[in-house]
């Protein structure tokens, strides 16, 4: 089975049910693939002893019954993990070693899966190329020199270039998404409160939202039900009871009504994306579904209001990393507040101190009200607008991303452009609620392109539907030629 | 409202960043065009508008008065740069 | 500094300054560490004086992805505080995040309200001596209290525990309605009263279950509008907090008679030399930022809650008093030094279940109190409990011994908490009460004292001391007053 890794979740999770293929086959075949990771820079740590021995104990006395039985899979490197380097991307966390496991990747484990490394990703998620990292950039497997988006950038490019099976990302303004966009592969990002927060690194805690990195739709539901759940240690945590998305999938969405917001059609956006658009509105149509043209009329606030918000959280969030408990200290200075600010100084990266400085400033005295007050109205605003929508609708298809995947350094020293990104993905999570991004086409390079589907609180099962109608009609088929390898 | 150097210099003391003055050029201009950018929120009216006090629609849970936790002081002090077997230590704190 | 001179006009504090009278106006934002098992946010135990950090939680030292919980019992002690001080419960409450760095602030920020506290509005009566006083509470809050700084272990590191990093506070906030050191006094004595009653705050000044800021400020005297105020940070104790006002208001007088203008800001005060200092050096860096921790949701009460815990409250001392002065026909002043703590009020009731009310009160307000005092103990301390008290007062009353005698018994009680039967029967200390042996003694003395009984019968009263003494001398003291007067009447009349 020499292209086992290039199978989906799915199906090695059925091999292993069978008894066909062994865990430690598999693990060592991910394992295998992983050594020719220097290129793509995806990993920051390799777990390969842990999870072989790990894949032997599975092995020994398998537990089949279970959602994810003997499969190893690496994660983004802003969940703890006990016992595992956890870096969040920063110098500030390099020496970090958790002695607690974050309750995503428990759930993970409880259903039969191990970790198999710990994933690049921009520093503490500020970023949407990957190139943020204190442990470098990440590359896309599309092509060289190209960034794998951000800030799951080492999770969407690992799972691209077959080194994990699946993979989990966090997503605050577009992380899952915007890199499986690029990647051609699949992201959702969760309802807020569905997936716990606890023991993830916090970047913007009423934006942030774990959720699952996946080659097909079906992994994501598979995924989203092992990560999914109360947790009573995070008081954002919704109290429900656990759905079965993957037995419950469907490609039967006859009779939904899909909105189509105007406003998500932007200046100077590729010919492609337009046409992917059109493309994935036929499609719709052909299962059955009906499109509504709706308004989503706050749309172009939503990055200024998420660049005041998520800035404002972190700033507050990341002032405990001030070289006492854990992490970088700096041995320059003599006094305390000498020892903060080399400490933060060093141990931050310009992009986070970027958004360190923005998010204390608008918090400041004098400049609250106008800032984060109004920020948080506009925030009221957009979401009113989805309110407003669902009313009318079951869904709503925009493209995921305004471009696809862009060079290395591109847009580096260019904020506000870096920013543009997210332009589609961040009201989702400003609103909070769900989203998920599937692969649907490539541009003229020939990268790939993403298509997002966004429904209301707690729809997730929905989306998946409609995800795994649109995935089937689409066949997106990627063929990479391994370039990293060589 | 304009970003000048005193004023990134006033919010890099409030967040404990210290800033390298060959840097603060540069620092100024990026965070200019940010919130040039940010302003853009100045076009809406939202006086009649509340700010969003909550994403979820969730009563604040909690929890019951029980010691269900505590006593690691190993644990807790493993990570720190600095420590010795029961405190923390830091640079002496000048008042 | 020059000593001002103040002077207390009809209860009135005043400052005479070069240039005229100053009144000085304070309001106190206390500091009370809510009595609960666990944390504010986390499981990790409240308890005093444990070995350093061994009591805290990963969530205590804000590790990476660690998030609050709040404790249920904490919300309900805060809202029965408001109750107990007459305030008006919010029903919509928000916790904010107060950014600052200091080394005993793990996250870098404290879990507060700011905007919009879980109590607004609510008084405070206090009892003065030229009448009561009602003293406006502006609001009370819930918030995390912050680790410890230790800064003489070493020479050039400082130490920090986190064992109090995150333990429940309530600050209460009282308006500027406050205007001497005594008034001070009394306010901080009355709200640790209702919070002990309430059992919601255990009062321990020494352990710093309470500490309050002051902010003072001057005007001159009838002046209507308030002075420019200083908040002099964190003082553990009353005598402190007063001293610190003197010499704060004393200061400020001298500014401002000098043409000077006060500075807004925050003060330490320096118990070593008794003066205020400025803390401004930290000040400048103090913008705290405050915003809703996007960790928690807005706290909502329902009504029920509220109702039920107003239901359950237990009798505070304002409507103690009111019923010891209807009972007890207690004074309003004795009512309110037996309701000052809820612990006397108990040994009060306790003594008088079974005793007389009368000497109950007199024992209670004039011995027992000079012995505390004396010994430095609190009520719950004393070697002379509630039921040997009771004891005590019953052999009174029933005439086994005098009110003279039974001083010297609690002179012996005071020391070792014997049983007041015990000593009265091993010392033999009963009263003569036997009409016939008391008529036997009498009937001599009145004999060998035949001319006084002549000169008493002309009309010279005063005599009559005379031969009571001589009863009590010859009965080495033990004989019943009363019975000895009765008798004494009867036979002078013949």
């Amino acid at each position: 089975m020499a292209d086992l890794t290039k199978k989906s979740l799915t199906e090695i999770v059925s091999l292993i049910k069978k008894k066909e293929i062994k865990s430690e086959e598999v693990t060592n075949l991910f394992i295998k693939n992983i050594k020719n990771d220097k290129k793509l820079n995806s990993f920051i740590t390799n777990c390969n002893e842990h999870a072989v021995k790990k894949a032997k104990k599975f092995d020994k006395n398998p537990k089949l019954d279970t959602l994810l039985p003997g499969i190893p899979i690496a994660v983004k490197d802003l969940f703890c993990t006990e016992g595992v380097k956890t870096t969040a991307g920063s110098k500030m966390l390099d020496n970090f070693i958790p002695n607690y496991e974050s309750t995503i990747t428990k759930n993970l484990w409880n259903e039969g899966a191990f970790l198999l490394g710990k994933l690049n990703c921009d520093e503490y998620a500020m970023g949407s190329s990957n190139e943020t990292s204190f442990f470098g950039n990440v590359m896309n497997p599309v092509a060289e020199n190209t960034v794998p988006g951000g800030s799951s950038g080492g999770s969407a490019s690992a799972l691209a270039a077959d080194l994990t099976p699946t993979t989990i990302g966090t997503d605050t303004g577009g992380s899952i998404r915007q890199p499986a966009s690029f990647t051609g592969t699949v992201g959702l990002k969760p309802t807020y409160g569905l997936c716990s927060r606890w023991g993830i690194v916090a970047f913007a805690s009423s934006l942030d939202q774990a959720g699952p990195m996946t080659k097909t739709v079906e992994d994501c539901a598979l995924m989203l039900e092992a990560m999914a759940g109360f947790d009573e240690k995070d008081s954002t945590s919704i109290k429900k009871k656990k759905e079965n998305y993957s037995k419950n999938l469907t490609y039967n969405i006859k009779g939904l009504k899909i909105g189509i917001p105007k406003e998500y059609r932007v200046d100077g956006m590729p010919k492609e994306i337009d046409k992917l658009w059109e493309n994935g509105k036929k499609i719709l149509k052909e299962s059955g579904a009906e499109i509504i043209d709706i308004s989503l009329p706050n749309t172009k606030y939503a990055l200024p209001t998420y660049y005041i918000v998520a800035p404002a959280e972190a700033s507050s969030n990341l002032a405990r990393y001030d070289g006492v408990k854990y992490g970088f200290r700096s041995n320059k200075g003599t006094n305390l507040i000498e020892m903060y600010e080399n400490t933060r100084s060093e141990g931050f990266g310009d992009e986070v101190k970027r958004r360190i400085l923005i998010g204390t400033h608008v918090l400041s005295s004098g400049y609250y009200d106008a800032y984060y007050i109004k920020a948080q109205k506009v925030r009221q605003l957009i979401k009113n607008d989805f309110d407003e929508s669902f009313k009318k609708v079951d869904a709503i298809l925009t493209p995921s991303t305004p471009s696809a995947a862009f060079k290395i350094g591109e847009k580096k020293n260019d904020p506000i452009s870096m920013y543009l990104n997210d332009i589609f993905t961040v009201p989702v999570n400003l609103a909070g609620i769900p989203a998920i991004s599937i692969p649907a086409g490539t541009d003229n390079n020939n990268y790939p392109l993403g298509l997002q589907f966004i429904g209301k609180t707690l729809d997730e099962q929905k989306l998946l539907n409609i995800a795994f109608a649109v995935e089937k009609k689409i066949n997106f088929k990627q063929n990479l030629n391994r370039w990293w390898e060589k | 409202m304009s970003i000048d150097k005193d004023k990134i210099k006033h919010v890099s003391k409030l967040a404990r960043i210290s800033v390298d003055e060959k840097k603060i050029e540069h620092l100024t201009k990026d965070l200019s065009s940010i919130f040039k950018f940010i302003e853009q929120l100045n076009e809406l009216n939202t006086d009649k508008v509340e700010p969003l006090s909550s994403i979820l629609n969730e009563p604040l849970r909690s929890r019951k008065d029980e010691i269900n936790d505590g006593k690691i002081r190993d644990k807790i002090l493993e990570n720190s740069p600095k420590k010795n077997e029961e405190f923390f230590v830091v640079p002496k704190v000048i008042e | 500094m020059v000593g001002k001179v103040m002077t207390r006009e009809k209860g009135k504090y005043l400052i005479e300054g070069e240039k005229g009278k100053w009144e000085v106006v304070i309001g106190l934002e206390v500091h009370a560490q809510v009595s609960s098992n666990s944390k504010l946010f986390s499981g990790s135990s409240t308890k005093f004086g444990a070995e350093p950090n061994t009591q805290v939680s990963l969530v205590d030292s804000a590790f990476p992805g660690m998030l609050p919980v709040i404790n249920e019992f904490c919300v309900q002690q805060a809202i029965k505080t408001g109750l107990g001080l007459n305030a008006k419960i919010n029903s919509y409450s928000v916790f904010d995040r107060k950014n600052y760095f200091y080394a005993d602030l793990p996250q870098g920020y404290q879990i507060s309200q700011y905007k919009n506290p879980i109590v607004g509005e609510g008084k405070i009566t206090l009892d003065l001596p030229n009448g009561t006083k009602t003293i406006g509470i502006e609001r009370l809050h819930l918030e995390q209290d912050a680790g410890k700084s230790i800064h003489d272990l070493d020479p050039s590191n400082t130490y920090v525990d986190l064992n109090r990093s995150g333990v429940a506070l309530m600050e209460i906030v009282s308006k500027p309605d406050l205007s001497s050191p005594d008034e001070v006094n009394a306010y901080i004595k009355k709200l640790r009263s209702i919070m002990k009653y309430l059992g919601t705050c255990d009062g321990n000044m020494q352990e710093g279950s309470l500490r309050a800021d002051v902010n003072v400020s001057v005007r001159k005297e009838g002046n209507k509008e308030l002075g420019t105020r200083c908040e002099i940070k964190n003082v553990n104790s009353i005598k402190f907090m007063q001293m610190a006002i003197i010499y704060e208001a004393q200061r400020q007088v001298e500014l401002l008679e000098a043409g000077k203008s006060i500075d807004q800001e925050t003060r330490l005060f320096d118990t070593k030399k008794n003066e205020t200092r400025s803390m401004r050096s930290k000040e400048d860096a103090h913008d705290y930022r405050y915003f809703p921790d996007p960790d928690l949701l807005p706290l909502n009460l329902n009504k029920e809650l509220i109702e039920n815990i107003k239901k359950n409250l237990p009798e505070l001392p304002d409507q103690k008093k009111e019923r010891f002065i209807n009972d007890y026909s207690l004074t309003a002043y004795e009512a309110n030094v037996l309701v000052s703590e809820k612990e006397i009020s108990d040994y009060f009731e306790e003594v008088v279940k079974t005793s007389d009310i009368k000497l109950a009160k007199n024992w209670i307000i004039g011995d027992l109190f000079a012995l505390l005092n004396e010994k430095n103990i609190s009520i719950s301390q004393s070697p002379v409990t509630a039921k040997k008290m009771s004891q005590l007062i019953d052999s009174i009353s029933s005439g086994v011994i005098s009110g003279r005698t039974a001083k010297e018994v609690f002179e012996i009680m005071k020391e070792s908490g014997e049983d007041p039967n015990k000593i009265i029967e091993r010392k033999g200390l009963q009263q003569k009460s036997d009409p016939k042996e008391l008529e036997k003694i009498i009937e001599k003395i009145l004999t060998e004292n035949n001319d006084k009984v002549e000169q008493y019968k002309s009309g010279k009263d005063k005599l009559f001391g005379f031969f009571v003494g001589q009863v009590m001398k010859i009965s080495g003291g033990k004989a019943n007053p009363q019975l000895v007067n009765q008798i004494l009447k009867n036979k002078l009349k013949k």
